[in-house]
Formats: C-alpha cells, structure tokens, sequence
C-alpha cells in the first residue's frame, strides 16, 4: 500500500501548488480536486491498512465525493458568471443580466 | 505475482501523478479537462485496488462522469481566452521558495501518513450489522449508523442547487448548436437503459456495493444525454411546478424519517431494528431520485427558465 500513500502526499502537494500558481479559475477549481482527491486516498489507503477493513472512512470517502462535486458545480458557475462579468462591459459578449 | 500487482500498483501511481499534473499545467484548458476526467477513471481503478468498491462506483459516475460534463460544459460557456499564459511563469519558478517547501511539505505528509495509526471501526461495524437492516457494511455506516452525515450531504446538495439557481435563469441554449442527427434516436435507445442500471444499483446497495449515491448519478447522467440529444422535459416552473419538489424530496424523507422515530420512543435517527430494512430502501429510493435530480440541475448551471423554447435552435 505504501505507493498509494506517496501518491496521496505527491497528490495534496501537487493540488496545493496548483491552487496557488495557476491563474485561469478553471485551472484553480482542477487543482481543488486534486486536492479533495488526494484526502480522500489517504482516507482510503489507511482503512486498507486496518484489520478488518474499516467501512467508515469508505461512507465518508462515499459522502465528501457529492460535496466535492456539489462545490465544484457551485465554483464553475460563480467562476463563469465573473468571467462574463468582466467582460461584460468592453467584450464582445454581453450577459443579459435582467 | 507479488511482483506484478506492485509493479501495477506502481505505473497506476506514476500515471494519477502525471495526469494531475497534466491537469493543472498541460497546454489548452481543453487538455486539461479531458486529463482531469482520464485522472478520475484511473482513480476508479485504483479505489478497486483498495478494496472500496462502493468508492469505486461513486467516482466513475460522479467524479469522472458528472465532474467532467459540468466541466466541459463550463468550458463551451467559458469566453475566450485572452491570450495571457495560464499560469504565472514568475511565480511559478520561483525556486528558493517553492521546491524547499514543496520538499518539505511532501516529506512531512508522507511521514504523517506512514506512521498514521489505521483506524479500527471494522470489529464494531461488523458487530452492530446484524441491527443495520441491510448486508452491506457501507449501506449501513451511511444510512443507518452516521445517517446525519448523508442528512447533511444531501443538504448540501440541495444548497449548491439553491445556490447556482439564485445566479440567475438560465440565456444560453444548453444543446450543441449542430447536434449529431444520431443523437437523439440514441438517446431515447440509451435512456431506458439508464433507468435500468440506475434502479439495479439502487437494489443491490443493501447487500453488495452500489447505493444511492452512483444510482442518482446514472440516472443523472441519463438526463443530462437527454438534455444534450434536445429534450426539455424538465424543472420549469410552468409545466413542472410540483416535480421540483422531488429536489427536496430526500432531504424531506430523511428528516422525516429521524424525527418520526422519535415519535414510537426511539432517538434521533435510531431505526427500530424490524423497520430499518424497509426504511432504509424507502430512503435510498427517494435520495436517489433527488440526487438523479441534483445533480441534472447543477449541471444546468441557472436557473430554468418558465417554459422552455421548444423551438429548435439556430
């Protein structure tokens, strides 16, 4: 199991250092679940490692993947409306905003 | 083959780290996309290499799936970009700073997660199972022993909705501008066979891997072929007023279902064991029904409009 404990910390460093360095929010949202994902295979392995496997950390895997979708949704929207937005006044594309 | 597993377990590692990699700094916001969804698949295998198999199905319907089609769809909408490098080539080199706390940072969490003491929940979660009412032991954890905590998932599910809705109705058209003539026979061949799945994985959550959760998600999906093949069939608030409540409907039952075991002398969300069987399905079949619908109205991305232009699209 231990490969999949490096990848979980190669994975949360990857994700941080995504998160701060790339400009584009679509990028920043990616690297955000890297992040989550990389939690989630800590989580993961360290049930494996236990005797018998553990199911609880799997609920919360199972539980944190629908947050983590829910947010994501949530981010793109905010994220495309401020784009448009941004534009809205000298760009090409307007928004109809009423 | 002890050899052969780590050497799989081994090329599966260095692929997820290049793929996210790839998924943050490859060239083209397309690029990335598309290595952000091969990223979830590979995902899916190795949760199958850690005996989660429940993880496993949630990912590839959710976290590939659904992700993915939220974000290619956010990409088409996105506007152009405007030239500028995607990521900061000052910030990003800038070496005396990043690789000594990268290195750190890197060595300090590998340390933490070797050493980290595995937790021992299986001996008491397998104990209390005989009184969870179903055979599967991360049926039971979600719906039954920390059934607050999926309370609350779907709660949030519901806020993200709320939340995406209130931005503003919905302008663009969701459809491609040239569908594919194919796409809407195979969408209606396909969409039964959504349901289908949808409803097997639903079924076999009590006593084998699978559950509310990748069966809304199927399900979803199945809406979201439908919505891209043309069809508006759903959430106006003209035509469909009262379906919307099927948005709420999980976190309704599941309130309802803590609250009226307080009412025959139980505690909060304490099933009595004769009932948990039944009440647990009850559940499933609702939470599923409204993620199914969660998750086609995030992806929607606003709110609908009252009635859908059924005009065909320029």
């Amino acid at each position: 199991m231990t490969p999949y404990l490096v990848l979980a910390a190669v994975l949360f460093v990857l994700g941080l250092h995504g998160l701060f360095v790339c400009r584009h929010p679509l990028r920043k949202i990616l690297a955000l679940n890297v992040l989550t994902t990389a939690v989630f295979l800590l989580l993961v392995t360290v049930a494996r490692l236990a005797e018998p496997l553990d199911p609880v950390p799997h609920a919360m895997v199972l539980t944190g993947i629908v947050v983590t979708v829910s947010t994501t949704a949530v981010a793109l929207a905010l994220a495309a409306r401020l784009a448009a937005f941004g534009r809205g006044t000298g760009g090409k594309r307007r928004t109809d905003g009423s | 083959m002890a050899w052969a597993t780590v050497a799989f377990d081994l090329l599966l590692a260095v692929g997820l780290g290049w793929l996210a990699w790839q998924s943050m700094h490859g060239t083209g916001l397309f690029r990335a996309v598309v290595s952000f969804m091969v990223f979830g698949l590979l995902m899916a295998l190795a949760w199958v290499r850690l005996d989660a198999p429940d993880i496993a199905l949630a990912e590839a319907a959710i976290g590939a799936g659904i992700t993915g089609a939220l974000l290619l769809s956010a990409l088409s909408r996105w506007p152009e970009a405007d030239g500028s490098p995607d990521v900061d080539r000052r910030r990003r080199w800038a070496p005396g700073f990043w690789m000594p706390t990268a290195i750190v940072l890197l060595s300090l969490l590998g340390l933490a997660a070797w050493r980290l003491p595995a937790p021992g929940l299986g001996v008491e979660t397998a104990a209390a199972l005989g009184l969870a009412g179903v055979d599967n032991p991360v049926t039971a954890v979600l719906l039954n022993f920390r059934a607050f905590d999926t309370l609350l998932e779907i709660g949030i599910l519901l806020l993200g909705a709320v939340v995406i809705w209130s931005l503003g109705t919905l302008s663009q058209p969701l459809a491609p501008t040239a569908p594919s003539p194919a796409l809407p026979a195979l969408g209606r061949l396909l969409f039964p066979a959504f349901v289908l799945a949808s409803t097997y994985l639903l079924w076999r959550g009590g006593h084998a891997p699978g559950g509310a959760f990748p069966a809304g998600a199927v399900l979803g999906a199945g809406g979201i072929l439908m919505l891209l093949a043309g069809a508006r069939p759903w959430l106006t608030s003209d035509e469909h007023g009262p379906w919307r409540w099927i948005l709420a409907l999980g976190l309704l039952a599941m309130l309802a279902a803590a609250v009226g075991v307080l009412a025959v002398g139980q505690d909060f969300f304490q099933y009595p064991p004769a009932l948990a069987g039944p009440l647990i399905l009850l559940l499933e079949l609702t939470a599923g029904l409204s993620i199914a619908l969660l998750l086609f109205a995030l992806y929607l991305g606003g709110q609908p409009p009252v009635r859908w232009d059924r005009g065909p699209t320029p």
